[in-house]
């Protein structure tokens, strides 16, 4: 298990002109530690940060899109995995954040905390799925993370971060999905 | 608000349908299938090579990806059953209305009996459909016959002209 937020950062420092998809927990955290136009941030319906990349991965097949997302919001849309299994986008990786919990709902467990998300994705024909527990082996999966041709999934296996309310307000504003657009020139 | 053609029911076919999807520029065809609209509209377009077409798992995942082919200008339409677009509600009211996103629904009104307004069906599913989308503040257009099929390629057009979704329910069965 690993702290999400240095994992996190390990990622930021290796970023350049991809489109990051985040949500929910990850999201606060990725926004805390880099600011940048690229960032995407999943609002308006759990569960669809996946949805979200799959159609900007189709939209802009010169960008890498990666996908912050987290255990409990991929529960509630775990289907994309089929769809995305099928459309097989070329410059996608899907990372779910894994701590049992829905961290920005109080901290409840999910379901059933034992879950075998890089099976799920494996049986919904992802091919290229893995699971990390420590820091080191993230750290050892980023160049995968960021170049392997999708679609790429990743179970990171995370301690609970802080339970509480978090704002999302800012990260929602309609000025940031409008600076994305600048920066694509859409 | 577009009144559906009332006296007499006529025709409406797919490929009637399907030009004027073209004539908006639709690139993408999301869908999950729709008895209502299978044969005669969702095979179709299935095969057809101007479209790209994505089967998803269920209807909320249209919206998602619906959103993230935008920011490529690139127009996609939702193609689902009435009762589909009551599952995906909070996702359109989340992605396609509040962040005003042109975010196309085509909606088959399985059931729905011929030439009579959605509002008067004897199906409360059917019934209730117009009037959540005008709570939902959802333009909206109602498809029965050929003669009223121009107006899909206008809601699209407008939907993307405003940045707003759109709702397209298509009340005739599509012949093949």
């Amino acid at each position: 298990m690993m702290d999400r937020k240095k994992a996190l950062e390990l990622l930021a420092a290796r970023i350049t002109d991809e489109i990051v998809v985040s949500t929910y927990s990850t999201a606060t955290d990725w926004i805390s530690i880099i600011e940048r136009p690229l960032n995407y941030f999943s609002s308006g319906a759990m569960g669809l940060a996946s949805s979200h990349g799959l159609g900007l991965a189709l939209a802009r097949p010169e960008r890498r899109i990666i996908v912050l997302d987290g255990d409990g919001s991929l529960l509630m849309n775990l289907p994309t995995l089929v769809t995305i299994g099928r459309v097989a986008p070329r410059n996608f990786t899907h990372l779910v954040f894994r701590n049992g919990t829905y961290e920005a709902n109080g901290g409840h467990p999910i379901p059933n905390p034992d879950v075998d998300f890089e099976g799920h994705a494996r049986a919904a024909h992802i091919g290229k799925a893995f699971t990390v527990d420590t820091l080191d082996a993230f750290r050892d999966r980023l160049d995968y993370i960021l170049h392997e041709e999708g679609p790429v999934f990743g179970c990171v296996n995370v301690e609970q971060g802080v339970i509480g309310p978090r704002s999302y307000k800012d990260m929602y504003k309609a000025e940031r999905r409008a600076a994305l657009r600048e920066a694509l020139g859409a | 608000m577009n009144a559906p053609s009332t006296q007499p029911p006529g025709k409406l076919r797919g490929a009637t349908v399907i030009n004027e999807i073209k004539k908006a520029g639709v690139g993408y065809i999301l869908s999950v299938p729709d008895l209502h609209t299978s044969t005669g509209l969702l095979r179709p377009l299935s095969v057809d090579p101007d479209f790209k077409h994505i089967r998803v798992c269920k209807e909320d995942e249209c919206l998602g990806i619906a959103a993230g082919l935008t920011y490529g200008n690139i127009r996609s339409l939702m193609l689902v059953q009435y009762t589909g677009f009551l599952y995906a509600m909070n996702a359109i009211r989340g992605v396609a209305i509040e962040q005003k996103l042109p975010i196309c629904m085509m909606i088959g009104m399985l059931g729905k009996e011929p030439g009579v307004p959605p509002q008067e069906s004897r199906r409360f599913g059917l019934r209730i459909i117009e009037p959540i989308l005008d709570v939902l503040g959802i333009q909206r257009t109602c498809i029965e016959t050929d003669a009223d099929a121009p107006r899909i390629s206008a809601a699209i057009d407008e939907a993307w002209r405003t940045s707003r979704p759109t709702a397209i329910l298509i009340g005739g069965r599509p012949e093949a």
